[in-house]
Order: structure tokens, then C-alpha cells, then sequence
């Protein structure tokens, strides 16, 4: 080492960006606080440290096709058998057989991507060995064992046309379900350490209340003859609004965890999403609605436009993992101002 | 420790804990115990490492050279239980004396005058303690803060400057841990000494715990398809051994212990490096008031956390557990709100 380092070919040992950059020398530039965050894929605006830029957390080893598909599934049943409990009420039968076959499809299929996403199918029963509160997937698993086989007897019934009143109860039972299948799903993505998700805990519950009620209504309009779709095409307008405007609010509130809804394939994902969920819901509710033809691609385009949102939501929440400045930025930025508000001018607490 | 077996509530998902291990259910539990990573003699041997493949039969994970630092295991996982991170800065350690290539310097007689004066305790060392002193200087006691010695006067720009940072990462066994709370089946759960244990024949593989650790511990098995972390060496704690790394750790860099105990010894020991001169030495995870209650394995740095690959201020996530069923109730009572303003006739 007591030689010079400096050659011809530059300093020796130094290969040009390689350099791992840590500490202090790394530099730690605060985030400036900027307005209209979230609309731009910006240009990372903080240097923080890492190690070597790996991430700090592990990724959600969830395959994406069953887990943001458990999602989508999980919404549209819900909703579904809140359109099939007030069509049963308001005598539309067609609308009432569309959305409770919906309903016990979607949460039958949402159930087998479930299993099929563990690492040890053959002992998915372990889900029911306990009931566990502070695990949102422990909560979710026995609301689905409870709601499921009352999807799939208000279906049954109605499909058979006997034991009508086991029917109606069924059918009236997995609509108080409903809405919690649609909404938990929010929670189990958020209670995790992963920024993008755990960031939108607040929002995320209305955002995806708002998808199912768009994806249920889609399928009716895809499903059921036009003249009795009125509630959906209700219901597919206001989900719409529900999902849009609380997915906004979530991103505007999130801070930096808001920027990976903003890149790669999230960003193709969502902007689809919300393209297709709002010409949908337009379509849908506005006077071609009642036109066979116009209600089918109004459906068919909510119904993509949710799912794109979950697939979405699931990719940003993947990259915002794998990416350590997410977790480390927010994070600083939080001892910070306990340190601010705790000792002004004093020093920075010991980590 | 007044509370009789009753558990506070406000303290099941975050917060100070005291009797972490009497909250789970042990009437009659043994001290928690945990370890202490004292990074600052560690030397990067890795003898952790392989202690904790060998004594827990955990398989190999490929092997592969990552070009980026001595360090190719990279991070912690399923089949990686202790890793040791390698950090190589442009920055001094604390005290010692930057610099090693001086030209001007007359060797020879600095040679000479080695040892015969406390300015000069050796190359490379770090000032030794005041009064006391430490491991890395002991016997000699110079008055405090000596003056910077004659061998290596400046260092030129601070080109040669530089550090290496050792530590070896391990699982946090956090106080609340979020990969416990979040199991569905129960397969993780707190054993008697207060650490977290995965129950291999129980876990399905739903993969919840991975993305719910804040600290990127526990991975899934590609091939097995059960989740994998450190189990405090359960099977050697319930004989009273010591884990297998904390065994093999040749620095005893790795202390293993009452996490109390633990605690004191830490806080020691940080006030030994300050007044040696360095700066930088801090506790990790040591606070029972941080974000998951304090870890049962907690680390002295030499500087921040995310340097070492550590979240700067993790939170247990579960923490806001209560607040997300909140929204969530909420939210479904939206929906069906929405729901039944769908089917009301429209007014006249």
C-alpha cells in the first residue's frame, strides 16, 4: 500500500463504477418536500446508503398470477354477492343467478390460486388450525371458509330452484360477507413491512371496496339482460369514483412509497386501470348502457380495468421491496422529524 | 414484572415488553436470551457462517462470487441463517492514524523510538483507552487523547484513509415480531427463552412472514417450500448450549446471553469506543422503545444502519394492525352502503 496507486490506466484497484459507496462519503441528502408527487416518474432526488444497493427486505415470494389474481377474485365475489342479495330483493332474478353464480365462482377460483400459491399445498387445513387476529391471512382464511360454501349453496339453490329459503338465507348471509372478502384482501397486502403497500394502509381498503364493486358490476353487465342492470350500472359508477378518488388520495398521502405505483409495469398496469374502469363505468351508465353490445364491452373493460388494478397495486408493492431506498428514505426521514420534534438542536437519538 | 401473568394489552403489538415471554404463555420462563453483535472486532472469518450450516444441516445455496466485496452470501435467507457483510469505506476507524504511505518519514528511527513514547503505540493501532483501556491497546495507559503521533503526520488528501466493516447479520428475534403475528397456521411461534422459532411441520408455506419482516430475515425454500430462518439455536439453548455460531465466533464477536445481561455489557462497551476515540459506535436494536420493542439479537455498529444492509428505524407492521381492520370495517360498510344506494330507485 506505501507506493502510489496511480498509474496510466488511472488509480489502480479503482474500477470505474464499481466503487461501493457507503457512509458518510455515500453522502445522505434529504428528500426535498415537493408538491404534485406521485403524477411523474421522477428522477430519484436522495442519495441515501445501502449495502451494495441490495434491499433491505425480502420480496414476497407470491406469484403474481395467484396472488394479485386472489385479489381481483376476492373483490369481485364480494361485491358480486352484494348484487345478487339486492337483485333477489328487488326481483331481478336474471341479475340475482348472474351474480351469485359470479360470486361462487370467483371465491372458488380465488380459493385454488390461494392453495396453489402455497409451498405446501397438501396442508392448506393448517390455515384453520388456529384463529389469529393479528393475522390478516389467518382472518381472511376462515371468512372464506365461512363465506365460500354460502356462495356456492345460494347458487346451488337458485341454479336447482329448490329449498328456496336455505337459498335466500344463504344468499342473504354471504352479502354481510361480502364487503369483508372485498376489503380484508387490502389488509392482508398491507400488513406487511413492504412500503408501497403498508404506506396506503388507510386507503387501500376503499380502494379495492371500490374494484370489486366495479368488477361485480362489469360482470352483470357482461352477464345479465340490460333490462335489469340498472343497479350495476349504479353500482359500477360509483365504485369507479370510489376507486379512483381514494387510489389518488392513498398516492398523494404516501410520499416517496407512492413513487413505484409511478414506474415499470406498475405504471402500465394502473394507467390501464383507471383508462378502463372510468370509459367502463361511462359506457356503462350512460344511455348506450341499455344497448346489449355497449353494456358487454363496458363489462368486459371494468372487469380487465379491476383486474389491472390488482395486478398493479401487487407489482408496485414488489418493486417498492426491491428497492432499498423505499425502505431506508421514509425511514430517515422519520427519525428526523422525532428528532426535530422530540430535542430541537439536540443531538439524533442513538439509532 | 409487578403484573402478575395478566398481559397489558397496549404492549401485544408494540412497545416496550418487558416479560416478552411470559406475554406468550410462560408462566415460569427462563431470562430471554439473545445475542449481542459486537461488530467492532469482528473480522469477517465467516466461522459463524459455516457454524450455522453445520450445526443446523441447512443446505448449500449456491455458490457464487458476487465481484462486489469478500462478501458472497450476500443477505440473509431461507438457507442462510448468519451473514457476515463486508464494507470497505474511505473513512478512518476512530482514533488511529490515517495514512500509511509517508515517504518523508525516517522509518528506522521511528522504530527506535517505538513503544518509548505514547504517541507512538504501533502502527495501524487505535489510541488506547483513557485510565481503563481497552481491548485493542491494553497495559499501556497514555494520557487521554494523544496527541497525533509522529509517524504518520497527515495523510495526504485522506487518499489512504480506510476501513473495513465487518458484521455478521443475523435474525432480530424481535420483542414484536411481525412474522410471528402474521403466521396463519401457528407454525411460527415464541419459545420459553423468548426468541422465534419456526415449527417446520407445521409451516404450509403461505410465504405471509417473508414480506411481513421488516429486517428481510425469513425466506422461503424455493424447493422445500417452508419458510427458514435462525432459530437461536433452540435445540442447543433447551440442553443449555450456547448456539453454534456464537460458539464459533473466534473474537467473541458474537456474544450469546441474558439478553439483560446483554444490554449492559453493550452499553459498556459503546462507552469504551467513544472515549477510545471512536465516534461512530453506536447500538442497533439494543432500545426496547423502538419500532418492534428492541431485538432479542442486537449489533453495535460503527456506522449507520442501512450501510450494513439494516432498516434505519424498522416498525413492526402489525403495529398498525388495529387501524387497518378499522379502515377495513369501514371500507366494507362503504361498499355496502354503495350497494344499496345501487338498487334504491332513483327520487322522482
Amino acid at each position: 500500500m506505501s507506493g502510489s496507486d496511480v498509474t496510466r490506466d488511472g488509480v489502480e484497484g479503482a474500477r470505474p463504477g464499481r466503487d461501493a459507496l457507503t457512509g458518510a462519503h455515500a453522502g445522505r441528502r434529504r428528500r426535498r418536500r415537493g408538491r404534485g408527487r406521485g403524477e411523474r416518474a421522477m428522477v430519484p432526488d436522495a442519495e441515501f446508503s445501502s449495502y451494495y444497493g441490495k434491499p433491505i427486505l425480502n420480496k414476497p415470494t407470491w406469484k403474481p398470477l395467484d396472488i394479485a389474481g386472489y385479489l381481483y377474485l376476492g373483490g369481485l365475489a364480494g361485491a358480486s354477492s352484494l348484487l345478487a342479495a339486492g337483485a333477489h330483493a328487488t326481483a331481478r332474478p336474471a341479475l340475482a343467478r348472474t351474480a351469485g353464480l359470479g360470486a361462487a365462482g370467483a371465491v372458488s377460483l380465488s380459493l385454488a390460486a390461494l392453495v396453489h400459491d402455497l409451498g405446501r399445498p397438501g396442508r392448506f387445513l393448517n390455515m384453520l388450525r388456529v384463529f389469529k387476529p393479528t393475522s390478516p391471512m389467518s382472518v381472511g382464511s376462515w371468512l372464506l371458509a365461512g363465506y365460500a360454501p354460502l356462495t356456492v349453496v345460494a347458487a346451488a339453490t337458485d341454479v336447482a330452484g329448490r329449498y328456496r329459503p336455505l337459498g335466500t338465507a344463504a344468499t342473504v348471509s354471504a352479502a354481510v360477507l361480502g364487503p369483508a372478502v372485498a376489503t380484508y384482501t387490502a389488509v392482508l397486502v398491507a400488513d406487511t413491512a413492504v412500503p408501497s403497500w403498508h404506506e396506503g394502509h388507510r386507503e387501500l381498503p376503499y380502494v379495492f371496496a371500490g374494484s370489486g364493486a366495479t368488477a361485480a358490476a362489469g360482470l352483470a353487465l357482461v352477464c345479465a339482460p340490460a333490462g335489469q342492470t340498472g343497479p350495476a350500472r349504479r353500482m359500477a359508477v360509483l365504485g369507479a369514483l370510489l376507486e379512483l378518488g381514494s387510489f389518488r388520495l392513498m398516492k398523494r398521502r404516501m410520499g416517496l412509497a407512492a413513487e413505484p405505483f409511478e414506474n415499470g409495469r406498475a405504471r402500465t398496469l394502473l394507467r390501464a386501470a383507471e383508462t378502463l374502469t372510468s370509459v367502463g363505468a361511462a359506457l356503462g351508465a350512460g344511455p348506450g348502457g341499455r344497448n346489449r353490445a355497449v353494456a358487454a364491452i363496458a363489462g368486459a373493460a371494468l372487469l380487465t380495468g379491476s383486474a389491472a388494478l390488482r395486478f398493479g397495486v401487487f407489482h408496485a408493492g414488489i418493486a417498492s421491496a426491491e428497492d432499498p431506498k423505499y425502505t431506508v428514505l421514509p425511514q430517515r426521514e422519520r427519525l428526523a422529524a422525532a428528532a426535530r420534534s422530540q430535542e430541537p438542536g439536540g443531538a439524533p437519538p442513538a439509532s | 414484572m409487578t403484573d402478575n401473568t395478566e398481559v397489558p394489552g397496549a404492549n401485544r403489538l408494540s412497545g416496550p415488553q418487558p416479560e416478552v415471554a411470559r406475554a406468550a404463555g410462560y408462566p415460569d420462563a427462563p431470562p430471554r436470551m439473545g445475542f449481542f453483535t459486537d461488530t467492532s472486532v469482528c473480522i469477517g472469518c465467516k466461522a459463524c457462517e459455516v457454524a450455522c450450516k453445520e450445526w443446523n444441516a441447512i443446505p448449500e445455496d449456491g455458490l457464487e462470487l458476487t465481484g462486489m466485496s469478500y462478501d458472497n452470501t450476500q443477505g440473509l435467507g431461507a438457507d442462510t441463517w448468519r451473514h457476515v457483510a463486508f464494507i470497505e469505506q474511505r473513512k478512518p476507524l476512530g482514533g488511529q492514524e490515517p495514512g500509511v504511505g509517508h515517504e518523508a518519514v525516517d522509518v528506522f528511527a521511528a522504530a527506535g523510538a517505538l513503544g518509548t513514547s505514547p504517541s507512538s503505540p504501533g502502527p495501524g493501532a487505535t489510541a488506547p483507552a483513557p485510565g481503563g483501556g481497552s481491548a485493542a491497546a491494553p497495559g499501556d495507559g497514555p494520557p487521554a487523547a494523544a496527541p497525533a503521533g509522529e509517524i504518520s503526520p497527515v495523510a495526504p488528501e485522506g487518499r489512504t484513509e480506510l476501513r473495513w466493516l465487518m458484521s455478521s447479520d443475523v435474525c432480530k428475534h424481535c420483542t414484536h415480531a411481525a412474522c410471528l403475528d402474521v403466521c396463519p397456521t401457528g407454525s411460527l411461534f415464541r419459545t420459553e427463552f423468548g426468541t422465534v422459532v419456526v415449527q417446520e411441520d407445521i409451516c404450509n408455506g403461505c410465504g405471509y412472514c417473508v414480506p411481513a419482516c421488516p429486517y428481510g430475515v425469513i425466506d422461503q425454500r424455493p424447493d422445500d417450500g417452508r419458510v427458514w430462518k435462525c432459530t437461536l439455536c433452540y435445540d442447543r439453548l433447551g440442553v443449555g448450549m450456547e448456539p453454534a455460531c456464537a460458539k464459533a465466533c473466534p473474537t467473541d464477536s458474537i456474544q450469546f446471553g441474558p439478553l439483560d445481561e446483554l444490554r449492559e455489557r453493550a452499553a459498556d462497551r459503546v462507552a469504551r469506543l467513544h472515549s477510545a476515540g471512536v465516534a461512530d459506535a453506536r447500538l442497533y436494536g439494543a432500545d426496547p422503545g423502538d419500532g418492534v420493542g428492541g431485538d432479542g439479537a442486537f449489533f453495535l455498529l460503527l456506522d449507520e444502519p442501512e450501510v450494513y444492509g439494516l432498516p434505519p428505524d424498522p416498525v413492526v407492521t402489525t403495529r398498525d394492525l388495529p387501524a387497518m381492520w378499522r379502515h377495513a370495517a369501514t371500507a366494507a360498510a362503504s361498499l355496502a352502503a354503495l350497494a344499496v344506494v345501487s338498487f334504491a330507485r332513483r327520487p322522482r
